[in-house]
């Protein structure tokens, strides 16, 4: 049953394309893939010439086969961009202290230079210790808020012009099914941009925002790329996990629902009464936010004053609802309530 | 690739089985019956992988070779890849 490429008709079959059903020939599926990602870039207008770009890199799938297609495809089609890798270091032994081995090999493979930055010299905080503090709840609302800034403080102090990170086609579905999830009507509206940050904050793009994250897999599989492919130790709780769960078990049965997801998040159109929050910037540190002090902020404040709950806990804001009380208020109240166990209060000043 | 942790760290396995010609179906069986030490869900999903795992056979995607019933002979070589870890 051995059948030939159904694009060059010569060599064999190795695998099955996700978003079009082809069976191609390994020698033409790193062609096409690259193609398209170059298709991406260009069709998108992701970079101009000359332009200094931080690739966010972790050591992981995605972000290992974008610096080498960006590599690739920067001297291949002159793009004329002066690509590094960025890097941040969480403070999670076991799982960043290796992929950062894998980043710093990187550095060496692509020929691009390496710039590593931690949470502990930005925030004082690792990830080990905030994790000890608040418990394994919520600590990826932490991570991710804490890595965004980062990412965007380690570009600048790098004086780059723009940022470019591995997210994959199923990455972005995951998105939009969460926002959708949790009424995040704002998040929603913004999320499947292509590039975000043009106003004020450093500009960032997604090279990857239609591929497979089985097609990064095999790339990097056949071409032996090297990446470190283990899952975060505190991750198993976050609620995208759900998420892609489910986006996992739709792809099995309709491949083309993923790219299909997107272009539904892609056309939504926001009704005109929804009320969506103003962007400003946070008081305390100028980072862009839509409250007076940013999430970061807000975080960090709890951290450092042993109030874990700040920022997590809902109590007022544009997204509460009358008559809808947050879970975990109710049961803030109740411990404070007295019940002869120990009692717990949360303020919020 | 990745998914070493689920079978005591180890990354390859040489296996001997008791047919001659098996289907990858049957294997998985085996595969949970002998190999698997922990987190069963992390694998395997009813009768076949967890969706998210690729699998390779001689490293041709199994997808060209029936899936689960996609014949696996003497001395092939089976390759598993989780997809479901950060990037």
């Amino acid at each position: 049953m051995v059948r030939q490429c159904e694009h060059c008709g010569e060599r064999r079959q190795a695998l099955r394309r996700p978003k079009t059903g082809h069976k191609v020939c390994r020698e033409c599926f790193f062609q096409l893939l690259e193609d398209e990602v170059h298709e991406t870039i260009t069709q998108n207008q992701l970079f101009k010439k000359g332009e200094r770009v931080a690739i966010a890199a972790s050591g992981g799938k995605d972000s290992t086969v974008l610096a080498h297609i960006l590599s690739e495809l920067n001297t291949r089609h002159d793009y004329g961009l002066d690509l590094f890798l960025l890097s941040i270091d969480e403070g999670i032994s076991g799982y960043r202290d290796d992929s950062l081995e894998t980043v710093k090999r990187n550095e060496v493979q692509y020929g691009i230079p390496l710039k590593v930055l931690s949470y502990k010299e930005l925030y004082g905080w690792t990830m080990d210790e905030i994790v000890k503090e608040i418990g394994r709840k919520n600590n990826c609302t932490f991570c991710g808020v804490f890595r965004r800034q980062a990412l965007d403080r380690g570009a600048a102090l790098m004086k780059a012009d723009k940022m470019a990170t591995g997210h994959n086609a199923d990455d972005m579905a995951e998105t939009i099914l969460l926002n959708l999830l949790r009424g995040d009507i704002a998040r929603l509206s913004r999320c499947t941009a292509i590039m975000t940050g043009e106003e004020g904050a450093l500009p960032r793009c997604k090279p990857f925002k239609y591929t497979y994250e089985k097609e990064i897999v095999m790339y990097a599989y056949f071409k032996k790329l090297d990446y470190f492919s283990t899952e975060c130790i505190y991750s198993p709780n976050a609620y995208r996990g759900y998420a892609r769960d489910f986006i996992k078990d739709l792809e099995a049965i309709r491949p083309r629902a993923i790219v299909d997801i997107i272009k539904s998040g892609e056309d939504f159109r926001i009704s005109s009464t929804a009320r969506m929050p103003v962007q400003g910037v946070c008081s305390r540190c100028g980072y862009i936010s839509s409250q007076k002090l940013c999430k970061a902020c807000v975080l960090l404040d709890g951290l450092n004053r042993g109030l874990p709950r700040l920022g997590i806990s809902r109590t007022r804001g544009i997204k509460s609802t009358k008559g809808v009380a947050d879970i975990d208020e109710k049961s803030t109240v109740a411990e404070a309530g007295g019940n002869g166990f120990s009692k717990k209060l949360s303020l919020e000043f | 690739g990745g998914l070493e942790l689920l079978f005591g760290s180890v990354k390859c396995h040489e296996v001997e089985l008791d047919s001659n010609e098996i289907t990858v179906e049957k294997l998985l069986v085996w595969i949970r019956e002998n190999l698997l030490k922990e987190r069963q869900e992390m694998f395997l999903k009813g009768k076949s992988v967890r969706p998210g795992v690729l699998v390779l056979i001689n490293d041709y995607d199994w997808e060209l070779m029936g899936h689960l019933e996609a014949p696996i002979k003497d001395k092939d070589s089976v390759v598993f890849i989780s997809t479901l870890h950060g990037g």
